[in-house]
C-alpha cells in the first residue's frame, strides 16, 4: 500500500499574468484514494491537466513508477495510464458511447472500426464494477449521471491505472455520489489509483486515504485521513478560521410576495422544460430551489425576468404578471436579479466597475440629466458601493474582468441589492468563489431576508439552499416534486427527490 | 424527339452537370466534418478550371491538367488551413477573401498565358466509357452506364466518403474533432493535424470538381464560368443533411435544375431564356430556405481550437 506509484516535484505552471501552480508536490501512493483539496482558483485542475498531458509545466518533473516521464501530449499520459474525467465533460453528444470510446484509440486495422468487439469490452468493464451504461446508447440521449459513468468508462477503457476524478460529484445527486464512492472503492481494491478533486469537506472526508491541500497555486500539506475534523480540512483549504453559521432573525411572513401559478414553458418539440410549477415566495422569506442542473431552474428564473416568455401561466408580483411582462417592466417594479453566469449575463467584463454598477438602473434620473451622465454622482455611488459590499478592486476604474470571482459577485450583488428590491432571484450566487466571499455572500442574502425582501435562492449546492432557505422545492425535469422545510428532510430525501421521486412517493 | 429519349438524356446531362458540384460537396462535407466552413469553395474551383485547362494544353493531358489542378487545390488548402487553423482567422473572411482572389487569379493568369485567345482542349477530351451489359438496360441504361470516367470516379466516392466517415477509425476522429476539438485533444488527437489533412484533401476535391467543370463539360476556360456551383456545394452540403448519400441527392436535384435549363432552349420552350437558367439557383434558395433549418451541423463547425 505504501509503494509510491506517482510523483509530481516542483512543479511550477506560468499562465501570461497568472501564476497557476507554484512549486507544487504531489506524491500518490498505489491503490490510495488521494484528494486534492482546494478551492476554486487553487491550481488543482492545472496541476492535473499538467498530468494528464494537456498543458506542459513550466518547470518541474513527474515521475511515474520510479522512472521520470515526460509528457507531449494527452496520448502520452493515457499510454502511461492516466486516465482523466474531467469536470466538463468530454464525450461527444451526437456519438454513442463505444464511438466516444474509441475516438484516438489504437486500432487493430485502420480500415475497420470495431464497435461491437469495443462494445463488448466496455459491457464487461461495466458489469465488473456495477455500472449501468449501455455501450450503444447516443450520448444526448442519457442523463447526466450515466454521462458520467461513461466517461470513466472510457478512461478505463483507454488503459487508465491512475484516474483522476475532476469535481465528480458537483452533478450528481447524494445518491449517486454513494454509487460513485462504492465504485471508487472496488477500483483500488483492484489495484487501481484515485486521484480525487473536491471542495467539498464532507465527501473528501468520507472516500480519501490522503488529502494534499492547495491553496493560492501552492501545495501546503499533506494529510492522512484519519479523524481529521471537517473544520480543520476547512482551516487548511482557507488558511484561516472559517465561519460558515449564519444567523438568522425571525420574519414576518405572513404576507405573499410573488404567487407562481401553473408556470409552463413549452418546446415546439412538444416536451416541457417548465411543467405546471407553482409556488408562493413570502415577505421575509428565503425560497430555495435545489435539484441537479438543467433541471428547469434555468427557465424558471427566465421566465420570471422576462428573458423567456413563458407559455402558460402566471406569476403575479404586485400587481405585475410577470411571465408576461418584459425584463424593463419587472425591473422597474421593484425585482433584482442576480444571473447564473456572471460572466456572461451579470457583468460587462470589459467595462469598469462603475459602468457595472450602473448597468441596471442607468436612465434613472439620479444617475443622468438628459442624454448625459451624472459621472460625479455614479462615481461617489460606485465607491460607496465598493465599501459596502466590500469589493477588493484598486478603484473604480478598474476593469471587471480584473476581479476575481468572489469580487466580480459581489459587484453584482452590489449593484442588484442596493436597488432594495422587493423580490431578489438569485442563481447560483456562490458557484465558483472562493470561501471567504461565499461566508459574506450567505450573510448578505440572508440580511436581504431579514430585511424583509423575499428571496429565490436557486442553487445545485445542496448543502446551501438547506442552509440558507425557510422552504426549500426541488425541481426535476422541468417539474416541481416537492417542497420541504429544510429542518423537516434529510439528505437522502432530497437527493431522492433531485432524483425524481415526488415526496409523496418517499413519506 | 420522343418522350423517353428526353428523359434519358436529362438523366445523362444531370448526372454531367452533376459531377462538379458534387465533388466539390464532398469536399466541403470532409472540411465540415471536422469543425471547418469553406466559403472560398468558389474560388478554388475556379482557379482549378483554370489550371486544368492549362495543364492540359501543356502536357497534351486532360488526367495530367486534373492533376495540376489538384496540386494547386491542395496548395490553397494549405494556405487556408495555415490561416484558419494555425492563424485562427475568422473562416468566413478567409473564404471570401478566396473567392475574390479565385477570381481575379484565374483571369489573370488565363490572359498572361493566352491573351485573349480562345483556348480549346477538345483533343484531349476525356472519353465516354461504356459498362458493358449495364449499359444495355432500357431507359436508364445509356444515361448511367456510358459517361465519362470522372462521372463514375465522383459518385463511386460517394460511398467511399460515407465508409471512411462512419467506418473507420480515422473517420471517427475526424467527427469528433468537428464536434468537439476539446475533447479529441484529451484523447489525445492532434486536432491541428486532422483539420490540416481535411483542409488539403477537401480542397483537392473541389479542385477536381472545377477541372472537370472546364475540361470534361465545356473543354474551354470562361472567366467566372463556374457560376456559383461553389456555392450550390455549399448548398448541397446543408440540404444533404452532412452526410454523403443525402449530399449526392442533393447535388443531383440542384444540377437537374441546370439540365433542365440546358434542355429547355433546344425544345423551342416558349419560357424565356433568362428565366430558365435562373431555375438552379432558385431551386437553392427555396431548397435553403425550407430545410436550413432542420439540420444539425458539425457542433464546432467555423469554431478555431486554442490548444492549452
Amino acid at each position: 500500500m505504501s509503494e509510491l506509484i506517482l510523483e509530481m516535484k516542483h512543479i511550477t505552471k506560468q499562465f501570461p499574468g497568472v501564476l497557476a501552480n507554484d512549486d507544487v508536490n504531489l506524491s500518490i501512493e498505489k491503490g490510495e484514494v488521494h484528494t486534492l483539496l482546494g478551492e476554486n482558483g487553487a491550481g488543482k485542475s492545472t496541476l492535473m491537466n499538467v498530468l494528464c498531458g494537456l498543458y506542459h509545466p513550466t518547470s518541474g518533473e513527474i515521475w511515474l513508477e520510479g522512472e521520470k516521464v515526460r509528457f507531449s501530449s494527452a496520448k502520452d499520459a493515457m499510454n502511461r495510464g492516466i486516465g482523466m474525467v474531467h469536470q466538463h465533460f468530454m464525450l461527444i453528444p451526437t456519438l454513442t458511447v463505444v464511438e466516444n470510446c474509441l475516438i484516438g484509440a489504437r486500432s487493430d486495422s485502420i480500415l475497420k472500426l470495431d464497435l461491437a468487439g469495443a462494445a463488448q469490452q466496455i459491457k464487461a468493464l461495466a458489469d465488473e464494477y456495477n455500472m449501468d451504461v449501455d455501450p450503444m446508447a447516443k450520448v444526448s440521449d442519457m442523463p447526466v449521471g450515466a454521462r458520467q459513468r461513461a466517461e470513466i468508462i472510457k478512461a478505463l477503457f483507454r488503459g487508465a491505472k491512475i484516474l483522476i476524478l475532476d469535481e465528480p460529484t458537483a452533478v450528481l445527486t447524494p445518491q449517486e455520489t454513494e454509487e460513485l464512492f462504492n465504485m471508487v472503492r472496488k477500483l483500488t481494491k483492484d489495484g487501481y489509483t484515485v486521484i480525487f478533486i473536491s471542495h467539498k469537506l464532507n465527501e473528501v472526508q468520507e472516500i480519501s486515504d490522503r488529502i494534499t491541500v492547495l491553496r493560492q497555486g501552492k501545495s501546503v500539506t499533506t494529510v492522512k485521513n484519519d479523524n481529521i475534523s471537517v473544520n480543520e480540512l476547512a482551516r487548511l483549504m482557507v488558511g484561516r478560521e472559517v465561519d460558515m453559521t449564519v444567523t438568522r432573525h425571525e420574519t414576518d411572513q405572513s404576507k405573499a410576495m410573488l404567487t407562481v401559478s401553473y408556470l409552463t414553458l413549452g418546446q415546439k418539440s412538444g416536451n416541457r422544460l417548465l411543467n405546471d410549477v407553482s409556488f408562493e415566495i413570502h415577505k421575509g422569506e428565503i425560497f430555495g430551489i435545489a435539484g441537479v442542473d438543467g433541471n428547469g431552474q434555468g427557465e424558471l428564473v427566465e421566465c420570471l425576468t422576462g428573458l423567456t416568455r413563458a407559455t402558460s401561466g402566471t406569476a403575479i408580483y404586485k400587481d405585475l404578471d410577470l411571465a408576461k411582462s418584459t425584463t424593463r417592466e419587472i425591473m422597474k417594479s421593484g425585482v433584482s436579479h442576480i444571473p447564473q453566469d456572471r460572466h456572461k449575463s451579470g457583468l460587462i467584463l470589459s467595462m469598469n466597475l462603475a459602468e457595472n454598477m450602473i448597468l441596471q438602473d442607468y436612465y434613472q434620473p439620479q444617475f443622468g440629466k438628459g442624454a448625459l451622465l451624472n459621472w460625479k454622482y455614479i462615481n461617489t455611488f460606485t465607491d460607496q458601493l465598493i465599501q459596502d459590499f466590500q469589493v477588493k478592486a484598486p478603484s473604480r476604474f478598474e476593469l471587471a474582468q480584473n476581479l476575481s470571482g468572489g469580487n466580480q459577485q459581489k459587484v453584482i450583488i452590489a449593484r442588484e441589492v442596493s436597488r432594495e428590491p422587493g423580490l431578489l432571484i438569485a442563481m447560483h450566487p456562490t458557484r465558483g468563489v472562493d470561501v471567504g466571499a461565499i461566508e459574506y455572500i450567505h450573510k448578505r442574502i440572508v440580511h436581504e431576508r431579514d430585511q424583509g425582501r423575499a428571496v429565490l435562492l436557486v442553487s445545485t449546492e445542496l448543502e446551501e439552499v438547506l442552509k440558507l432557505s425557510d422552504r426549500v422545492a426541488v425541481m426535476y425535469e422541468g417539474e416541481i416534486v416537492g417542497i420541504v422545510k429544510p429542518s423537516e428532510v434529510t439528505v437522502e430525501e432530497m437527493g431522492l427527490m433531485m432524483g425524481g421521486k415526488r415526496l409523496a412517493e418517499i413519506r | 424527339m420522343d418522350v423517353i429519349n428526353i428523359l434519358g438524356g436529362l438523366l445523362s446531362s444531370d448526372l454531367r452537370m452533376a459531377t462538379p458540384i458534387l465533388l466539390g460537396a464532398l469536399g466541403l462535407l470532409i472540411m465540415n466534418r471536422a469543425g471547418l466552413i469553406n466559403i472560398g469553395c468558389e474560388g478554388i474551383m475556379l482557379v482549378a478550371t483554370f489550371v486544368a485547362v492549362a495543364g492540359t494544353y501543356y502536357t497534351h493531358n486532360v488526367w495530367l491538367g486534373m492533376v495540376c489542378a489538384m496540386l494547386v487545390g491542395g496548395l490553397m488548402g494549405l494556405l487556408f488551413a495555415f490561416l484558419t487553423v494555425s492563424l485562427r482567422a475568422n473562416q468566413v473572411v478567409v473564404g471570401v477573401a478566396f473567392n475574390t482572389m479565385g477570381a481575379g487569379m484565374s483571369t489573370v493568369l488565363y490572359r498572361m498565358l493566352f491573351g485573349m485567345d480562345f483556348v480549346s482542349v477538345k483533343d484531349y477530351a476525356f472519353t465516354h466509357v461504356s459498362i458493358p451489359v449495364l449499359k444495355d438496360i432500357p431507359l436508364i441504361g445509356d444515361a448511367l452506364f456510358h459517361q465519362m470516367p470522372v462521372v463514375y470516379l465522383a459518385f463511386l466516392l460517394v460511398p467511399v466518403v460515407s465508409y471512411f466517415l462512419f467506418r473507420t477509425p480515422a473517420g471517427l476522429n475526424l467527427r469528433s474533432v468537428g464536434e468537439n476539438p476539446k475533447a479529441a485533444d484529451t484523447l489525445g488527437i492532434d486536432v491541428y493535424k486532422m483539420r490540416y489533412a481535411a483542409t488539403i484533401v477537401g480542397c483537392m476535391l473541389m479542385a477536381m470538381g472545377g477541372a472537370f467543370l472546364s475540361t470534361g463539360l465545356l473543354n474551354s476556360f470562361q472567366e467566372d464560368m463556374t457560376a456559383n456551383r461553389g456555392f450550390i456545394a455549399l448548398a448541397a452540403v446543408i440540404f444533404g443533411r452532412y452526410k454523403p448519400t443525402g449530399v449526392m441527392l442533393a447535388t443531383m436535384l440542384f444540377a437537374f435544375g441546370l439540365a433542365v435549363a440546358n434542355l429547355l432552349p433546344s425544345i423551342n420552350s416558349p419560357i424565356p431564356y433568362n428565366f430558365v437558367t435562373m431555375i438552379p439557383y432558385i431551386l437553392t434558395i427555396v431548397v435553403l430556405a425550407g430545410f436550413a433549418g432542420k439540420t444539425v451541423a458539425p457542433a464546432a463547425a467555423g469554431k478555431p481550437y486554442k490548444k492549452g
